[in-house]
């Protein structure tokens, strides 16, 4: 029997801002229940690939696949492929003029996968898992940063999405908070969820990552298992970058 | 010369002329008050259009039309567009408050439209990604969470454009509709007499606009209530 298809593929995927050839040729298979880690030097692409995969930035060229839609193809309706694709950003972007509530059940209930009782109660149960179901109707400006970014997660989750984009979902968070979000970021890949993650938290990839992706310059430079990559890393790219985020 | 109450007395007390001047405070206020409306949904739309590119980045057809509108109407007089209404365009309407309200509706889309853009402009990218990602259309996401964001952003400008709005409409005597300015220089080619019927419209337009302000500000203060910061 053939091996099962990949849920996402993605074929020498190119991106140019300008003059600026940020990725240079990307390509990578993700299966069903997977948990990528992206990691490299700020600037090297990690964060726009995950973005092409979205389609929050177009591709230059190449393509990407979800199941048996070309993302990227114009014929394809992106807003589709995006409810089966969950993002949770750097700075959280909850949306300020809504209640948390709102927040979470705006998406399902405007594009009428779920009436409104349904998508407050799936809700509910969603920030009870979280910790923070009584701030259903608090306002995103009123809560920590920590709060925002799992309340992120939840609003992505909402819409049962088939696999989730970190990009760098701790990054603008106060040490103290990080831990909040990563442990809610764990139990999620324990459920099996699948998982694109660019992060710094190395201790997070060593621990749940299937495969830690290194990019560099706009291409994989590197790509292993956690145990190898980080105790016998190849590239001496890697080697460096390593030796400077592990101290 | 006319002592100071006897000219007080022509200009306001005689013949019930202050009667004039409360019409005539009527016809601004309805001109201003549908031209606004207009100005805000025209304003809107345009904006939205204007912001709008295809795919490719290139404008699209209506991006184009709301481009040259904004330019057209910001870059000529408010009396020519109002000229051009009243003896062109609605040539065939008698209905002066109308073709006013029409011409400076017109008239503040374009400025209005200038506004909103620097409110959605102040308003984090990140808003928009964040709906888009979720599956949510562009017009979806500026409906629910950017628009709402950026007319809060922008209210005082808004409410600033009304202000001018209404004291434009003093020119509309030109076309012959009695508002408040034509209704001063009325009385003043009735007493021949200028000073007593400016000042009055004057102090008329300021109360308004002390009026307006004033309910503009609590306005404001309720809408920062939901900031909860």
């Amino acid at each position: 029997m053939a091996e099962e298809q990949a849920l996402i593929r993605v074929k020498d995927l190119r991106k140019d801002f300008g003059s600026n050839h940020v990725l240079r040729g990307i390509n990578y298979e993700i299966q069903k229940g997977q948990k990528i880690v992206l990691v490299g030097p700020s600037g090297c692409g990690k964060s726009t690939f995950l973005r092409c995969m979205n389609l929050l930035e177009v591709p230059t060229g190449g393509e990407v696949w979800l199941d048996d839609v070309q993302v990227n193809d114009p014929k394809t309706d992106i807003n589709k492929v995006r409810q089966r694709m969950g993002m949770v950003f750097q700075h959280f972007n909850l949306f300020h003029n809504l209640t948390i509530m709102d927040n979470i059940t705006l998406a399902p209930v405007k594009l009428g996968l779920m009436n409104r009782e349904e998508a407050q109660e799936k809700a509910l149960q969603l920030l009870r898992r979280v910790n923070l179901a009584d701030k259903a109707d608090a306002y995103p400006h009123s809560l920590s940063g920590g709060m925002q970014q799992r309340i992120a997660i939840v609003r992505s989750l909402e819409m049962n999405p088939e696999v989730m984009l970190f990009d760098e979902p701790t990054s603008a968070l106060d040490p103290e908070m990080v831990g909040e979000v990563l442990d809610v970021m764990t139990e999620l890949a324990e459920e099996g969820m699948t998982m694109v993650v660019v992060t710094h938290e190395m201790a997070f990839a060593r621990q749940v990552a299937n495969k830690v992706l290194f990019i560099d310059q706009g291409v994989i430079q590197e790509e292993n298992a956690p145990e190898e990559f980080f105790a016998h890393p190849k590239n001496p790219r890697l080697q460096d970058f390593l030796s400077k985020v592990l101290k | 010369m006319d002592s100071l109450s006897s000219q007080f007395y022509k200009a306001f007390v005689k013949n019930n002329r202050w009667m004039l001047y409360i019409k005539g405070l009527g016809s601004t206020l309805e001109v201003t008050l549908f031209a606004a409306l207009l100005g805000l949904v025209l304003g809107t739309l345009a904006c939205l259009f204007n912001m709008k590119r295809g795919r490719s980045g290139k404008r699209t057809v209506g991006s184009a039309i709301a481009y040259v509108y904004i330019d057209v109407i910001r870059g000529t007089p408010t009396m020519i567009q109002l000229l051009i209404m009243w003896n062109v365009i609605m040539a065939a309407s008698k209905n002066k408050i109308l073709v006013a309200s029409l011409a400076f509706g017109i008239n503040s889309g374009a400025y209005v439209a200038e506004i909103i853009r620097g409110g959605i402009q102040s308003v984090d990218p990140g808003q928009m990604e964040a709906g888009r990602s979720l599956g949510l259309t562009r017009i979806q996401t500026l409906k629910n969470v950017v628009l709402p964001q950026a007319f809060k952003n922008c209210f005082p400008s808004l409410m600033n454009e009304v202000i001018t709005l209404l004291k434009e409409t003093s020119i509309a005597g030109a076309v012959g509709l009695a508002e408040l300015t034509h209704a001063s220089d009325m009385v003043s080619s009735a007493t021949y007499q200028y000073m007593m019927p400016l000042l009055g419209a004057a102090v008329m337009y300021f109360a308004v606009v002390k009026l307006m302000s004033f309910l503009f500000g609590i306005l404001e203060n309720k809408l920062k209530e939901s900031d909860m910061r």
